[in-house]
């Protein structure tokens, strides 16, 4: 649906992106992930045929974005990171015109906008200025037009800034049902967002894609280690040299709080039921014993600080503490 | 319904909404009323005047009231269009609508003409409640309406080349005041080549340079002189503002 070839963008000197490549399929959902300033709205704006790019092709459900914008445009909703109303217009004004500019007309109209404004919850507030309303109506509003055409590639830059927890659950909700007949892009800088929404993200860092796969299989990637986290009530001084002694255990970090122990284990070696073993033969007061398996958000933090290495495909420094000082815990591995 | 149609009811809509067609409606037509009413009642004295000499008297309303008037209202043009103006494009620039308009699926072509239809509307439904100047002498006096029916069209043909230049500046910034400023200095500048141009008489230079300013093609119109050359001059001007705003508009993207 969406493909990318080698795509570059330079501003004068500066180059934003550079040789972007990845592809899209029908109805997947795609996370555009990076800090801020890596490139995702560059890359968001030269698919939505805003902004030519430098070099490169993109295509969107086979229409080139540089010689075919018109017929791009009508199959892309885009929801760029300011949602795009015009304050002294009311939210179903603004929808008419939305929908008007877009071709859509009469019945065809009144139908879709009654379609977005039941999806997205903007009953209460129709016949209202958006300029009146809060930040997460606005977003909500941004949504209903990306929507109202019903395309099937939409393009969300950051969709639930400004949303509280509830909104932005229910805007997950709806981003996971337009899966499947909607292909979507969607960019962020929250990682739970990607782990839950997406099939795949794809890492971008300093106008460069470091890294693509799905959440899961990024994750394993660039795991070197087991860990696993262990807490003691009464932990006696030598615990620590004790837990090296156990088979597999290959380093034992006690940087954390008292009585808190992170093994580093051999790959593929369970650990946990010797551990838990040694602790409670020896009354340590065993509180808690578990595996930490890395999140995304380890993953995005070592990529996008050791770009270069990944980019070249060498091995990563394993940098235990700081991942398992961010890392949450997953109590399914 | 087109997308241009669609265009010109939003921008309607912006602009009723906003209190700034009704200020600068307001001032307009207070200023155009004003000036109005003191070129009767000089017209009056110079009658009255003349009655008193002669015995009787026939005063020309066209030469005393409409060209006098048609010259005022030029001025009070300059000011205020570029106030109509300034925010059609700047502001979706500041607002960030622009990135929204440039990737719907509707041409630059058909922008610009919405945005710029939607002022001119404003703009002669404005000029059209000053024709109750006109329909009200009427009623009292007798004059040629034909000089001033030219002198209309001729407003009409510089407000939109007003407009259309007014449109050019706002594309050119995303600040309104820069823009209506812009504008302004766009319209002086055309305004004064004509005092440069008689300067410089009757040399090609002069020609040229006179011939660039709206001023002389605008006097033919408010005398009754309808010229091919003039309306060739206000249509080719308006075209050459709204395919450079075309260009700036279609630039400010690759930035």
């Amino acid at each position: 649906m969406i493909d990318v070839q080698q795509v570059t963008k330079r501003y004068g000197h500066h180059t934003a992106i550079d040789r972007v490549t990845f592809s899209v399929a029908k109805g997947e959902v795609l996370a555009f992930l990076g800090p801020n300033g890596a490139g995702k709205t560059t890359t968001m704006r030269i698919l939505t045929c805003f902004m030519p790019a430098t070099e490169g092709t993109a295509q969107v459900a086979g229409f080139d974005c540089a010689e075919q914008p018109l017929e791009v445009k009508r199959r892309i909703g885009y929801l760029p990171e300011t949602p795009p109303v015009y304050q002294e217009l009311t939210v179903s004004e603004y929808l008419r015109f939305v929908g008007r500019l877009r071709g859509l007309i009469g019945g065809a109209l009144t139908a879709s906008m009654a379609r977005e404004v039941e999806r997205l919850g903007l009953g209460p507030v129709q016949h209202r200025l958006i300029g009146n309303l809060s930040r997460g109506y606005r977003q909500r509003v941004g949504l209903a037009q990306a929507l109202l055409h019903d395309p099937p590639v939409l393009i969300l830059d950051e969709p639930t800034v400004g949303l509280d927890p509830k909104q932005i659950i229910e805007i997950r909700e709806l981003i996971k049902s337009l899966a499947g007949s909607h292909s979507v892009i969607l960019s962020t800088h929250i990682l739970p967002e990607a782990t839950a929404v997406c099939q795949r993200v794809v890492i971008i860092s300093g106008g460069r894609i470091v890294a693509e796969d799905t959440p899961d299989r990024l994750s394993a990637r660039l795991r070197h280690s087991e860990k696993v986290s262990l807490t003691l009530a009464r932990a006696p001084r030598d615990a620590a040299a004790r837990l090296q002694q156990i088979a597999g255990v290959q380093q034992v970090h006690t940087g954390g709080p008292p009585g808190n122990f992170l093994l580093e284990c051999q790959l593929g070696r369970d650990v946990r039921e010797e551990v838990g073993r040694v602790a409670v033969t020896n009354d340590w007061g065993l509180v808690e014993l578990k595996s930490i398996s890395m999140t995304l958000e380890d993953v995005f933090l070592q990529l996008t600080r050791h770009e270069e290495g990944i980019a070249q495909g060498t091995q990563l420094a394993a940098e235990p503490v700081a991942a398992a000082s961010s890392a949450t815990t997953d109590s399914t591995s | 319904m087109t997308p241009v149609r669609a265009m010109i009811t939003k921008e309607l809509r912006s602009y009723f909404v906003s209190p700034v067609v009704y200020v600068v409606g307001a001032v307009f037509l207070l200023i155009v009323g004003l000036l109005a009413y003191l070129y009767i009642v000089f017209a009056g004295a110079q009658a009255i005047q003349l009655l008193q000499m002669h015995g009787q008297a026939s005063i020309n309303l066209n030469d005393l009231v409409f060209r006098n008037l048609f010259s005022s209202i030029r001025f009070v043009l300059l000011i205020i269009l570029p106030i109509l103006t300034m925010r059609l494009f700047a502001e979706e620039r500041k607002l960030r609508t622009f990135e929204f308009l440039m990737t719907s699926p509707i041409g630059l072509n058909e922008i610009v003409a919405g945005k710029f239809m939607s002022v001119f509307l404003v703009f002669l439904g404005l000029l059209g409640l000053t024709g109750l100047i006109p329909l009200t002498l009427s009623l009292f006096s007798d004059f040629d309406w034909y000089p001033v029916m030219t002198g209309y069209l001729g407003l009409t043909l510089l407000g939109a080349l007003f407009l259309a230049i007014g449109v050019l500046a706002s594309a050119l910034t995303e600040n309104q005041i820069v823009a209506a400023f812009v504008s302004f200095g766009l319209l002086l500048v055309l305004w004064l080549m004509a005092g440069l141009g008689s300067l410089l008489g009757d040399t090609a230079a002069g020609q040229v340079i006179s011939y660039l300013s709206f001023m002389e093609h605008y006097d033919h119109l408010v005398r009754g002189l309808v010229d091919t050359t003039d309306l060739m001059y206000f249509f080719s001007a308006l075209v050459l503002m709204l395919f450079l705003t075309h260009r700036v508009v279609d630039s400010a993207r690759w930035r």
